[in-house]
């Protein structure tokens, strides 16, 4: 009878249909929020007096710097501006399309995926966030992956390595910028680095170089153009030599994700 | 086993998931994650009944896939297979010994994580495997054999603490208790 019912149940539950079965599994982790409202708040609380027991001196020695960062920033600030004007002048010399800029939305990451085979992370940002599938998720230092599953106030994201999270990528030239390869940047299953990811079907005789930067290419329509993934670590040849693949190293620690930002547009 | 114990066994459960999703610290050491609800499920087998197993396996399994990439429900059959298989065996196993307790652990926590990537390929999922997927089920399997015993104690504990003890029986009856004095005096 329980044996029945527990088989009845999970063939149930397997055959929902996709919308539902979502919907589902979103209100089952709601159950878990509650708890993780506490856990980030109590991780807060423990920042917060760590801040406070902090001493005088540090503290004032932290202001000057960061008053010189924000002076440089500044500076940096108003040359961009110099520069985002006339590109926007050559822009409309060329008849080019305007660049629309990225619209960022931060939000804190609340969790990951229990399971070792899937590489996600949650953040408490959802629909009422005006948050939607397959936005990009990035940090300052690069990209961090795609919104998979969207609830009303938390997300799932899939993270850069993950079987789901396969994507178009091309590799730059530092000095010049010009665009060496094109490949597709697919998990690396042999490394328990979770820093390290495959640049694969890269056209045989491309001059891919350790150290050499690897950006998004815009291909696929999901991710933007330019955005920066990592560099290559080192290249092998595949297929008889009529491939290459090269490791990547990501730019951005996703063992250390705390804050990331969700791009709007 | 009484209703307390069942509460306390699907507490623990909702909070490992929890843990096993909030903590990354353990993943970022040694690159993999500890699941705790295989040793969970093997307590619940050999100290409750199959009903008790399968509330655990079932609403164990849906929050470890709520919070997963996983498709719903995935997880409960490999959990309720396991406290099925354990529940039936449970009077060849002397469940009181500590070796008994790691080596059930340890079979459980092996069996556990391979029939859910196997049910995974089945469905048409593609989970990340390779060369490295073996070294995290070498620690899903040692952790979760680590993790059984203290299972055991705990509950063992916490299930005596809110149970009445049983009166220690005796050999004593008081209508075969021999009375001793300094014996009958005869005055001459």
């Amino acid at each position: 009878m329980t044996v029945g019912l527990v088989l009845l149940l999970v063939l149930v539950v397997l055959n929902l249909p996709e919308q539902t079965a979502g919907k589902l599994k979103l209100a089952l982790g709601g159950l878990f929020l509650p708890l993780f409202a506490l856990a980030g708040s109590a991780q807060n609380l423990a920042e917060q007096t760590g801040n406070t027991l902090a001493p005088r001196s540090a503290l004032l020695q932290q202001i000057d710097e960061l008053r010189k960062e924000n002076q440089r920033l500044h500076e940096q600030l108003a040359q961009a501006q110099e520069a985002s004007r006339e590109n926007a002048q050559l822009r409309r010399a060329l008849g080019w399309q305007q660049r629309v800029p990225w619209s960022l939305k931060p939000s804190r990451v609340v969790g990951q995926d229990p399971a070792n085979w899937w590489r996600t992370i949650m953040i408490d940002v959802g629909l009422r966030d005006k948050i939607r599938p397959n936005m990009t998720v990035l940090t300052s230092e690069g990209l961090v992956g795609r919104v998979t599953d969207v609830g009303f106030d938390r997300s799932r994201v899939v993270l850069v390595g993950d079987p789901n999270c396969r994507f178009s990528a091309q590799v730059q030239e530092p000095r010049d910028q010009s665009v060496v390869a094109k490949g597709i940047i697919s998990p690396s299953a042999s490394s328990l680095d979770r820093l390290l990811v495959d640049l694969v079907y890269v056209p045989g005789g491309s001059l891919l170089k350790p150290g050499q930067p690897v950006l998004t290419s815009g291909d696929g329509g999901i991710f933007q153009k330019g955005i920066t993934v990592g560099q290559i670590v080192d290249v092998r040849t595949n297929d008889h030599g009529l491939n290459l693949e090269a490791r990547v190293k990501l730019a951005v620690n996703l063992n250390r994700l705390e804050q990331v930002w969700v791009m709007l547009q | 086993m009484n209703w307390m114990n069942t509460i306390a066994i699907l507490l623990v459960a909702f909070l490992a998931v929890f843990l096993e999703s909030y903590f990354r610290g353990l993943r970022n050491l040694i690159g993999a994650q500890i699941d705790l609800l295989p040793a969970l499920v093997v307590y619940a087998s050999l100290s409750a009944n199959i009903s008790t197993v399968a509330l655990i396996a079932t609403l164990g399994g849906l929050w470890f896939d709520s919070l997963s990439t996983n498709p719903l429900g995935i997880s409960v059959l490999p959990l309720f297979v396991i406290g099925l298989v354990v529940h039936y065996c449970r009077d060849l196993i002397m469940r009181e010994q500590l070796y008994a307790q790691f080596m059930l652990g340890l079979a459980a926590s092996a069996v556990a994580p391979l029939f859910t990537v196997l049910s995974l390929i089945g469905t048409g999922d593609e989970p990340l495997l390779g060369w490295c997927s073996l070294w995290q089920w070498l620690v899903m399997v040692l952790g979760g054999a680590a993790f059984t015993p203290v299972c055991f104690y705990l509950f063992d504990r916490f299930n005596r603490a809110f149970s009445y003890q049983a009166q220690p029986e005796t050999s004593f009856r008081p209508d075969r208790e021999i009375k001793r004095d300094r014996g009958r005096h005869i005055d001459y």
